[in-house]
């Protein structure tokens, strides 16, 4: 009952915080600033000004988007809404995710083995595979796959719901669409993403068993053992961390211009949810790479 | 007068710089149909999302209840939304879901029913709106006018106390547009909410309404009753009403309302000579059955059918007709005094016992439910018009002489 009266004043406090300056970025429409290669070359210190200040501006809506739409996860109705959208963002995304990791992790072993054989190093094989997979591709390469495959559909399908008067809808209706379309999809970016991440790792480690030591001949025991002993609990922990600042963006990415995609400056209706999904993936992808070199320097020290 | 519902006070909108609504003022009263009239792009819409939130004036206020909608910069407060629902003009219908999860949206997600009760409203809503057989359809699958009524019925779920319908008739063809308000004006008697339409249905849409406001060059040009706007003197009459009432007629050949008095003054200026004229009044008894045991639609072609008959049997002998409410039709003959208007009449009775009823009866028989039927009758009265007797006068006189020509019966 406490819990619950203070999730209560605690939304409230950030709602009020922060809808003022929401809304003035909701209804900030009209004032769009057209940015192009013209302006760029004719006035490029007022370009780079108006860029920067709009990086700024936007940034700060996310911010805003993210912390209302993560405190409504935990309000009531939101379970079997989440259950819905870890099927389509988790679930859907296993075959996949395994298939990649899969040859992820055979590639892998086949570069190294070619590296490695150069300094008779070909014992450490499984140490190069393993590291390499749980530290870093495996929560890169995941996160990246699911941006493509369910990021995408969720700023399509949004950037139509709101196009077509579907989330002024649910306004009317007395249905908060932060909570109802949002929230759900954040809370299961964030269970899904380690999951996958530890399946994308789990196969392939077995993808680079397939080619060091089914294709290369390398004794299975050796592999094994280079494996197990090189692990440590922090490799582990390390790569989920990583998965779940992915997850976190990603979803918010994904999410934000699906919701914002018709106060996009660059063009209306449809062609806006496409530009919105391509700058979605695209802005993921550099993100995730981004905040995985920000991430990585911060938990290796 | 009583307090108003809904007040706007000088609100004004503008997108950049482009203003939309200046300085508006206007009154909506509860337990009214109030319809907003106006050009097209004339800004109703816009006037209509004030007043459930999803645009803020940028100046004036909007008062619900006597209470300010907003305060100062803050956030939209949330009183008033509980009590208003919103159909859109393009229904904004969820299209990823079917009907019946349309309908049930906002009940499960705003309240805490028990599903088997969110079932049982839900189909109850379903079956009102005749939907049962397409509740499991996707938007995409069902005809314009069917998405209509989805969302009306998905407005309605909630048991709202005021609906704002913006355009509910736009898209549909004549016969399926009087359905609609019909059905409006039936659910606004049945549940009594307050509706706010906005409508270019001139002159359907008076039979419903209690009150016009017309929206014209960004501002309120025009509040009152429905016979108010008739004698009202001003550029928006000619421009708008005219042309949309003049549509109206080449659509069913009825005289518009406008027309009728203009052709009943031109007769009354030959009446002061002591011409003489008769009014008949004809009345299609127990609409409502009608259309509680056939729908809407077959309600409607039949008050069509009965229209263009009169019509049709009057304009040769010199009559000119019109609609006169929901379910009347007034025709005047001119020259003609009471016992000669009984002659053409007991002609016109023996053509419509012969023709008429089966047209009305037939004209619509491969949409008619095989085994639904229902029973209604035709009444008609006659009077006889003094030369300074005004016209509402002989009209209720002619309504007191009514009795049945024609009843269809279920055999």
């Amino acid at each position: 009952m406490i819990h619950k009266v203070l999730w209560v004043i605690q939304i409230k406090f950030w709602n009020s915080r922060f809808m003022a300056s929401f809304s003035d970025i909701k209804n900030n429409s009209q004032n769009k600033t057209r940015l192009g290669v013209f302006k760029f070359l004719f006035e490029p210190f007022a370009f780079t000004g108006r860029l920067t200040i709009l990086w700024i501006k936007s940034l700060g809506a996310a911010a805003i988007f993210l912390t209302l739409a993560a405190l409504k996860i935990f309000q009531n109705k939101q379970l079997v809404k989440i259950v819905q959208q870890l099927y389509y963002i988790g679930a859907k995304s296993t075959l996949i995710i395994l298939l990649v990791g899969l040859f992820t992790g055979m590639v892998l072993g086949l570069q190294s083995y070619y590296a490695l054989v150069k300094f008779g190093a070909e014992g450490a094989l499984g140490t190069l595979v393993a590291l390499s997979l749980v530290r870093e591709l495996g929560p890169v390469l995941t996160a990246i796959m699911i941006t493509a495959r369910a990021g995408s559909a969720i700023t399509a399908e949004i950037g139509i719901q709101r196009i077509s008067e579907q989330i002024d809808a649910l306004d009317t209706m007395r249905i908060d669409p932060l909570k109802y379309l949002i929230s759900p999809r954040i809370a299961a970016s964030i269970i899904s993403f380690p999951i996958l991440t530890a399946l994308f790792d789990l196969i392939g480690i077995v993808g680079g068993y397939v080619s060091v030591v089914i294709v290369l001949g390398v004794t299975s025991n050796t592999y094994f053992y280079r494996v197990q002993s090189s692990l440590e609990l922090k490799d582990i922990t390390d790569g989920f961390i990583k998965s779940i600042v992915f997850a976190v963006i990603v979803s918010t990415v994904c999410c934000f211009q699906g919701y914002f995609a018709h106060m996009r400056a660059d063009s209306h209706g449809a062609k806006a949810v496409g530009l919105a999904t391509t700058s979605a993936v695209v802005l993921s992808c550099v993100l995730i790479l981004l905040s995985d070199y920000v991430v990585t320097s911060l938990l290796i020290q | 007068m009583d307090k108003p519902l809904i007040e706007f006070q000088n609100v004004t909108k503008r997108f950049g710089t482009k203003t939309v609504l200046d300085q508006v003022n206007l009154k909506i009263y509860e337990g009214q149909v109030t319809t907003i009239i106006g050009l097209s792009g004339g800004g109703k819409s816009v006037l209509l999302k004030h007043i459930i939130g999803l645009l803020q004036p940028d100046e004036g206020t909007i008062l619900f209840r006597n209470r300010p909608l907003r305060h100062g910069k803050g956030r939209h407060t949330s009183f008033a939304k509980g009590e208003i629902s919103y159909m859109f003009q393009d229904n904004a219908l969820f299209d990823s879901m079917n009907i019946f999860e349309n309908v049930a949206l906002p009940l499960l997600e705003t309240t805490n029913l028990s599903n088997t009760e969110i079932k049982k409203r839900v189909l109850a809503r379903l079956e009102q709106t005749e939907l049962t057989e397409a509740k499991y359809k996707y938007p995409s699958e069902l005809s314009g006018g069917m998405q209509k009524r989805a969302a009306l019925a998905r407005a309605l779920i909630t048991d709202p106390k005021i609906v704002l319908f913006d355009e509910p008739t736009s898209g549909q063809d004549p016969v399926r547009k009087n359905a609609i308000l019909s059905m409006i004006a039936q659910y606004q008697r049945k549940f009594g909410f307050t509706a706010i339409l906005v409508s270019h249905e001139i002159p359907d849409v008076y039979f419903i309404s209690n009150r016009i406001l017309a929206l014209y060059n960004k501002r309120i040009v025009f509040e009152g009753t429905p016979e108010e706007l008739e004698d009202f003197d001003h550029p928006f009459n000619d421009e708008v009403i005219q042309s949309l009432e003049g549509l109206q007629a080449e659509l069913t050949g009825l005289a518009s309302r406008r027309r009728f008095k203009v052709l009943y003054h031109a007769q009354m200026k030959r009446g002061q000579q002591g011409e003489i004229y008769s009014v008949a009044l004809f009345t299609l008894d127990a609409l409502e059955s009608v259309i509680n045991c056939l729908g809407y639609d077959i309600a409607q072609e039949t008050v069509q059918h009965l229209g263009s008959f009169i019509n049709k049997q009057f304009s040769p002998v010199g009559g000119f007709s019109t609609r006169f409410s929901a379910n009347q039709f007034v025709t005047v003959l001119p020259y003609t005094d009471l016992a000669e208007a009984k002659d053409i009449l007991k002609n016109f009775i023996a053509d419509f016992t012969e023709y008429g009823i089966h047209n009305i009866v037939n004209g619509n028989g491969e949409k008619r439910p095989q085994d639904a039927c229902a029973e209604f009758s035709i009444l008609v009265g006659l009077a006889q018009g003094q030369p300074l007797m005004n016209i509402e006068s002989v009209i209720d006189t002619a309504e007191k002489n009514q009795t049945e020509i024609g009843r269809v019966n279920c055999s």
